[in-house]
């Protein structure tokens, strides 16, 4: 039988792209046997636009690299500017700075958790977590005033401490979220169809994952048992006492299930970090200008670790920063995923590297 | 000649010219019925206006008031089926807005008027045809592909007192129409000239056929157990001995599975997977073309469940009972309960992948189908039935 | 790196123990603190001690590759990472403004690709055996490099 090969160009509009990125992919029959990523279609220059900005401006465009992890980019920014200052944060602005992003986390595994229902064809778990994403967002709104760019660490602390019953709300939500995580995964795990849509698609070997320089959950879930909170932990992440989920099939369902038990061991996190949570400032006098050097931060961000690399020259506005975004080097990867699978595995499979373009175009 | 001369209620069963004979037709009472006040008002005023013409007498004649009686009963007909697919779609936001736990459609009265919005608003969409498109191929596969739909729906009787026409051949035409589609749809991917519908319209060429084989032969095996293909008679056999699923009830999973398949839907609506196909092969339909086709998944549906109804579930018949109690609404509510069953499964399941699904369809529902049909060969042999 | 031992995590002390005694003079330690370990390394040599750093103290990922341009001569900073216990290699390498080359280690770090590419695209550096050098996030019709100081935002008069 005769058989040709054609291209087919997925994006940068498409359903499964959950922003604006294309996958070319080269399909015989329904078999991909060649793929080529396309980015760059949200292309700021946000590290150029940086140089010409003060350093506490950049906070908020901090927020914009992605819309559902915002938390950990100005996170990872503040800590890299500290680091320039070589500041000290206080204590109780640790603390808060890891409640937040640890429900930062939670919230964009539930957006990611939505997507990926939507990938499979589902609806239901599409709406059922971003049902519960709001009681996070909710969160957000009491601490930050935002729900999505929350503008909230400060250089050299958060903007403001914990409003009133802060404690309690967040307390109930984790408690409840905890029990209502189960209803998902029982629609997830005990469907044979969800099962057979993940299980061995879109497989990385350990070595492979380390070699393309995957992190986070796909690392995680391709038996790579490191996680920067444990390993080179910053904040407070030393004092918490957490585990890390790995698996090693380094499948679809891999990635999936490791995500799922980071939501719970983040619920842990909260718990622990507002039990011994200590009184204190939450934010001290920062210089203006930042002495010339060169140091870096990094962090672990929902999708991954991510890096600021700032360059100061002594003056108001960095001289350099550059962001390494975890999807930006996780998708460099996608043509070894997607390679050998099917064209229905493409969502499946592009859905668990949880793509976010601001953060990948920058 | 007073108003009363012109416009009197006969019987229909009285008229000549009736195909049905002396069986009696609720729809073509009312069509003849409709047409004799219609028509008689319309001959009143043409005679008030020029008496003794020779119009206003042919206009109530037997045979107009048979010919136009036939049109107005196939109207009342389709006007029925269709409140009922309105319905069934109205069913479906409302269960998959329970299953979700969020608000379904709102507009009207228990949001039952949403359909005709979204109707509205596709009738008033513009027509847009992709400039490469093979035209013909673009519209007339399109075309069939609802026609065929609307037409089997025509053609499932609602009870022994309302139907189109009763033949010998009932099911098997049905069936027949019902596998015309996918051989359209297949054009329809291929006449767009859009690489997403062409892969949709062959996922839907593949999958049908692979699923028309197992719902075939459960077919055959309904009709072996009740030994004939007309419809009534199938449902005679059913009330006068037991409804066919619980001898045969691999043969209705099977049914159902590939009848969900067939009317693709989650989890098997492959050639639409929105996910990586944008719209499959509707991807280059839009307005009111795409409306219909919307419309066309819903009529095929309820096909489907008619059609598991009136093989196995008994058709318009009560269990228990030989009197027949309102059979329309009895038949209607059981079709009702089936497409409950796929609104579930979608609300509960994802969706397959091409490969699996032909292993489901050719290793898994065709020996069931198989062993479905042994189990009614040996108790037709055993003399069971 | 055959007959070389093999490290699996190694420590700061040892990383800069083992480096010094291979490459001597060529690479010089900047400074070092806890779990971070800072370098400056010729460009000559950049490929071979990338190497040795990944097939010898197994540092299986290029966290980060950026460049700064310096206005007098532009800059390579790796950021490299192991999977292990938390250590990080940064490496400057300065490349002179007329001769924009140094080795690519895409060869080594798959995950280095990208970064290579955004690199030459928005600062002009070349790398060489680099698989598939082109823009990759700005229009392939680029003629300038934006992220280059010469190059001025509109509002940065």
């Amino acid at each position: 039988m005769m058989t040709s090969k054609m291209w087919v160009t997925m994006g940068p509009q498409h359903p499964f792209s959950h922003g604006l990125w294309t996958l070319k992919v080269k399909i015989d029959g329904e078999v991909i046997t060649d793929a080529i990523p396309i980015i760059g279609y949200l292309h700021r220059g946000w590290e150029k636009e940086c140089e010409n900005r003060t350093y506490p401006q950049i906070i908020p465009m901090a927020d914009r690299l992605c819309y559902s992890a915002s938390m950990t980019w100005s996170h990872v920014y503040v800590m890299a500017v500290e680091e320039a200052l070589g500041i000290e944060v206080p204590e109780r602005a640790q603390y808060l700075r890891v409640v937040a992003d640890e429900i930062c986390r939670i919230q964009s595994h539930l957006m990611w958790l939505a997507a990926m229902g939507t990938d499979l064809g589902n609806l239901t778990v599409f709406l059922w977590s971003l049902r519960e994403r709001e009681m996070f967002l909710d969160l957000f709104v009491k601490l930050c005033g935002q729900r999505l760019t929350t503008n909230y660490p400060r250089i050299g602390g958060v903007r403001n401490d914990m409003p009133y019953l802060f404690e309690r709300d967040c307390m109930r939500v984790v408690d409840l979220f905890e029990k209502r995580l189960w209803d998902i995964i029982a629609l997830m795990d005990d469907s044979a169809i969800f099962l057979s849509r993940m299980q061995g698609v879109g497989r990385i070997s350990r070595k492979e994952a380390a070699n393309m320089g995957l992190t986070g959950p796909g690392m995680r879930g391709c038996g790579v048992n490191f996680d920067v909170r444990r390993d080179d932990p910053y904040e407070v992440y030393d004092l918490l006492d957490f585990e890390v989920p790995v698996h090693k099939d380094g499948d679809a369902y891999a990635r999936y299930a490791v995500r799922i038990e980071e939501m719970f061991q983040s619920c842990e996190i909260i718990r622990q970090a507002m039990a011994q949570m200590p009184d204190g400032p939450v934010r001290i006098k920062v210089p203006r200008n930042v002495p010339a050097g060169s140091h870096f931060a990094r962090i672990e961000d929902p999708r991954g670790e991510a890096l600021m690399h700032l360059i100061s020259d002594g003056t108001d506005k960095p001289y350099r920063l550059k962001v390494r975004s975890p999807i930006f080097v996780n998708v460099s990867g996608a043509k070894r995923m997607v390679l050998g699978t099917r064209m229905a595995d493409v969502p499946a499979i592009m859905g668990t590297i949880d793509m976010c373009l601001g953060e990948t175009d920058r | 000649m007073s108003f009363s001369d012109w416009v009197n209620i006969s019987d229909p069963l009285a008229n000549p010219n009736s195909p049905y004979g002396v069986t009696e037709n609720i729809p073509y009472s009312v069509g003849s019925g409709l047409w004799e006040i219609i028509g008689g008002i319309l001959a009143w005023i043409i005679n008030m206006i020029v008496p003794g013409n020779r119009l206003s007498p042919w206009l109530i004649s037997d045979a107009v008031t048979n010919a136009l009686g036939l049109v107005l009963m196939v109207v009342v007909f389709f006007a029925v089926i269709f409140i009922v697919n309105l319905t069934m779609i109205w069913i479906e936001r409302k269960v998959l807005g329970r299953i979700m736990d969020r608000r379904a459609t709102r507009i009207g009265p228990l949001g039952y008027l949403q359909c005709l919005a979204d109707g509205l608003k596709t009738f008033l969409k513009e027509h847009i045809m992709p400039d490469k498109a093979d035209k013909k191929g673009y519209m007339w596969a399109v075309s069939i592909v609802i026609g065929s739909a609307v037409l089997i729906a025509g053609m499932i009787p609602l009870s022994p007192r309302w139907f189109l026409a009763d033949y010998g051949t009932g099911l098997l035409i049905v069936f027949g129409i019902f596998a015309v589609s996918p051989f359209m749809i297949l054009v329809a991917g291929w006449a767009q000239n859009n690489k997403y519908s062409l892969i949709g319209g062959m996922r839907a060429a593949a999958q049908m056929i692979s699923y028309e084989i197992p719902m075939l032969l459960v077919f055959v095996s309904v009709v072996l157990m009740a030994g004939s293909l007309n419809i009534n008679d199938i449902v005679q056999f059913q009330m006068d001995n037991t409804w066919f699923i619980i001898p045969q009830f691999i043969g209705f999973v099977v049914f159902m599975v590939a009848a969900v398949a067939e009317a693709e839907r989650i989890p098997f609506d492959l050639p639409e997977a929105e996910a990586e196909l944008v719209e499959g092969w509707q991807t280059e339909y839009g307005g009111m073309k795409w409306g219909l086709i919307m419309l066309s998944d819903y009529f095929r549906g309820y096909v489907a469940c008619a059609l598991g109804v009136i093989m196995f579930l008994g058709g318009w018949a009560l269990p228990f009972m030989d009197e027949l109690v309102i059979p329309e609404i009895v038949f209607l509510l059981k079709v009702i309960l089936l497409f409950f069953i796929m609104v579930w499964a979608r609300g509960t399941f994802g969706r397959i992948r091409t490969d699996q699904i032909l292993n489901i369809g050719w290793k898994v529902l065709l020996p069931l189908a198989v062993l479905n049909l042994f189990i009614v060969v040996l108790l037709k042999m055993g003399g069971v039935f | 790196m055959a007959g070389d031992d093999f490290y699996e995590a190694p420590t700061v002390e040892q990383v800069i123990q083992l480096i010094g005694d291979r490459f001597g003079g060529d690479v010089t330690v900047r400074g070092s603190k806890e779990r971070r370990v800072f370098l400056s390394a010729g460009r000559e040599r950049i490929y071979e001690l990338c190497e040795y750093i990944h097939d010898v103290l197994n540092f299986e990922q290029a966290s980060s590759l950026s460049g700064v341009d310096w206005e007098t001569h532009m800059q390579m900073v790796y950021h490299l990472s192991n999977y292990y216990n938390g250590v990080m290699i940064e490496i400057e390498v300065d490349i002179p403004n007329d001769d924009l080359r140094v080795d690519s280690v895409t060869p080594i770090w798959e995950g280095a690709n990208w970064h290579e590419r955004e690199t030459y695209e928005l600062f002009g550096i070349v790398f060489d055996n680099h698989p598939q050098l082109e823009r990759l996030l700005t229009p392939c019709d680029y003629e300038f490099f934006p992220f280059r100081k010469s190059y001025k935002l509109r509002r940065a008069e």
